[in-house]
C-alpha cells in the first residue's frame, strides 16, 4: 500500500527556518495547511524527499524566485466575483468625489487578472487619468507575466462572462489582442501602473493610498499575520480611504478594525474613518 | 442495523461529510433528522456552482434543524455548528480548530474539493474523525477517506445502490478502508446513537 506523503509540524518548521535563513523570507505566519500542501506539491513535482528539497535550496540548485513561484497561489481570474466589481463600478465616483486624484493599490496582484479588470472599469467610467495604480506581490515571475499581459486563450471565456456579470460597458476582446494561444491586454491601459516587488510580511508603510485591494492573499496567512498586514495598510491609507478584501475574509477580529466603518458587508469594502 | 460499540463511544470532535450529484437531498433529510442540540461541528464539502454564491446554504438552513453556514477565513469551528464550503474556495481545517481558505488549483476538477477538507481536518482530528461521503458523480472524495482512514477516523460511505450516481462511493470503497457502507437511514441511526452526540453542549 502506497501511503500519502505527509509532513509532521515540525518537518514544516524546519523547512521555514532553511527557507528564513537562505531566502530572507519568513513564511512561519503562513496558514500552515495550504503551505504544507505548496511544499508537499514541490516535492511530487520534483520526485524529492524534504531532505531533498533542503539540500537543493542550501545548495542553491533551487532559486529563491522558484521557490517563492511555486509556494505561492497565483491563481486569479478577472472580475472574480462580478457582484463586487459591479458594485465598485457604482462606487467608484463617489470616491473620487472630493479627490483630484485617487492612488490604488493592488497588494497581491498575481498574474495581473484583477489589475486589467480594475483598467477597463476605470477607462470605462473616464476617470483613468485621475488615477495612479500601484500593483504588487511577493512572487517575481508572476509580476513579470503581470506586467506582460498576456492570458491563456483558454482562460478568456470565464472572463468575458465575469466581465459581463459585472455589468461591463464594451465589447470586451477590445481590451486584446489575439497572439496566438494568448491574449494580449491593451498596453496603453496598462501604462498607467506601476509593478513593484513587495512582500506583505517585512513591508513597511510606504505611500498612502485611497484604495487598496488586497483580495485572496489574507486567507494563505494566520491570524497574527493577517492582523499585522491589516496595520500595514490602515497605515498606507489616507484618512477615508477604502480597504477592499477578498469575498470570504473578515477583519473584523483584527486590531484595526476600529478604525474602519462596513461600506459593504457582503463584498467588504471598508471605510478608514478613525486615525 | 448493528454498529460496533467502540465506534459510538469513541471521543470524536468532528464529522466530515462530502458529496456532489445527488448528494444535496441526502444531506437535507441528514441534516433534517438530527435534533438541534446535536454538539459535534458536521463541515459539508459539497460540488457547487461557481457563479452561485449563495441560495445553496439558505436551502440547507430552510429545510434543516440547524443554521448551515459558510465560514469565513480563520473562523472558529465551534460545537454544534453546521458549515458548508463556499464556493471556488477549498475549505481547509486548519490545526487550532480553525478554517483556513484557499483558491488554490482546482482538485478533481472541483473547487471546493472534498479530498483537501477531508485530508486537512484528518491532519487536525485524527482518530477523533467522523468522514461521510455520499453520492457523487466523480471521484473527489476517494482519497481524503483514505487519509481519514489511515490516521485512525472512522470512514461511512452511501450505499453505492442507493445513490443517484454511485461513482464517488465506489472510489472510496476501491481505494480506502471504510467502516460501514450505509443506506442514508442508517447513517441518520449512527450519527442519532453516537455518544459524542448525545452529550449536552
Ligand atoms: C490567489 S492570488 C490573489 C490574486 C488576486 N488578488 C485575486 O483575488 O484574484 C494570491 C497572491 O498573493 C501573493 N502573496 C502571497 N504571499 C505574499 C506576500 N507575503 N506578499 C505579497 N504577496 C503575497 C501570491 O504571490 C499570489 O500571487
Amino acid at each position: 500500500m502506497i501511503t500519502v506523503l505527509d509532513l509532521s509540524i515540525a518537518e514544516l518548521r524546519k523547512i521555514t527556518e532553511v527557507v528564513k535563513e537562505k531566502y530572507s523570507y519568513d513564511f512561519s505566519n503562513y496558514a500552515a495547511s495550504s503551505f504544507k500542501r505548496r511544499i508537499l506539491r514541490i516535492m511530487e513535482l520534483k520526485r524529492i524527499s524534504l531532505e531533498q528539497l533542503i539540500e537543493q535550496i542550501l545548495k542553491n540548485q533551487f532559486t529563491r524566485d522558484t521557490f517563492l513561484h511555486e509556494i505561492t497561489v497565483n491563481v486569479t481570474e478577472m472580475y472574480r466575483d462580478p457582484s463586487f466589481w459591479k458594485t465598485l463600478r457604482m462606487q467608484i465616483p463617489e470616491m473620487l468625489s472630493n479627490r483630484d486624484k485617487l492612488r490604488i493599490w493592488h497588494a497581491g496582484c498575481s498574474s495581473g487578472e484583477e489589475v486589467y479588470s480594475m483598467l477597463i472599469l476605470l477607462k470605462e467610467l473616464n476617470v483613468l487619468d485621475r488615477v495612479e495604480i500601484i500593483a504588487s506581490d511577493i512572487d517575481t515571475s508572476i509580476l513579470q507575466k503581470a506586467k506582460e499581459g498576456k492570458i491563456s486563450n483558454k482562460n478568456m471565456e470565464l472572463n468575458i462572462s465575469n466581465y459581463q456579470r459585472s455589468n461591463g460597458l464594451n465589447d470586451f476582446n477590445n481590451y486584446f489582442t489575439i497572439e496566438k494561444d494568448n491574449s494580449v491586454f491593451s498596453k496603453t491601459l496598462l501604462s498607467s501602473v506601476s509593478f513593484r516587488e513587495i512582500d506583505l510580511v517585512k513591508a513597511i508603510p510606504f505611500t498612502k493610498c485611497d484604495i487598496i485591494l488586497c483580495r485572496n492573499v489574507l486567507i494563505y496567512f494566520n491570524q497574527i499575520l493577517q492582523n499585522n498586514v491589516l496595520k500595514l495598510f490602515s497605515d498606507c491609507m489616507f484618512m477615508g480611504g477604502y480597504l477592499v478584501i477578498g469575498a470570504k475574509e473578515s477583519i473584523a477580529w483584527c486590531d484595526v478594525a476600529s478604525k474602519f466603518t462596513t461600506i459593504n458587508l457582503e463584498e467588504k469594502i471598508y471605510k478608514k474613518t478613525k486615525d | 442495523m448493528i454498529f460496533k460499540e467502540a465506534d459510538l463511544k469513541r471521543n470524536y470532535k468532528a464529522i466530515v461529510l462530502g458529496g456532489s450529484a445527488g448528494s444535496f437531498q441526502v444531506m437535507i433529510k441528514i441534516l433534517s433528522k438530527i435534533p438541534k442540540e446535536f454538539p459535534l461541528p458536521i463541515i459539508i464539502c459539497s460540488h457547487r456552482l461557481k457563479h452561485i454564491r449563495s441560495g445553496f446554504v439558505e436551502a440547507l438552513c430552510l429545510k434543516s434543524n440547524k443554521t448551515v453556514e459558510e465560514p469565513l477565513d480563520k473562523d472558529a469551528i465551534k460545537r454544534g455548528k453546521v458549515y458548508l464550503a463556499p464556493s471556488n474556495y477549498h475549505l481547509n481545517v486548519e490545526i487550532g480548530n480553525t478554517f483556513s481558505l484557499s483558491t488554490e488549483e482546482m482538485v478533481n476538477n472541483s473547487r471546493p474539493a472534498i479530498d483537501l477538507t477531508f485530508e486537512t481536518a484528518a491532519y487536525v482530528y485524527k482518530e477523533k474523525l467522523i468522514g461521510i461521503l455520499l453520492t457523487g458523480a466523480n471521484k473527489d472524495g476517494a482519497k481524503g477517506m483514505k487519509r481519514v482512514a489511515e490516521l485512525g477516523g472512522l470512514t461511512l460511505v452511501q450505499e453505492p445502490t442507493e445513490c443517484v450516481i454511485d461513482t464517488m462511493p465506489k472510489a472510496a470503497l476501491a481505494i480506502a478502508k471504510i467502516d460501514y457502507t450505509l443506506k442514508t437511514d442508517d447513517i441518520i441511526s449512527f450519527l442519532m446513537q453516537l455518544q459524542a452526540g448525545k452529550e449536552v453542549v
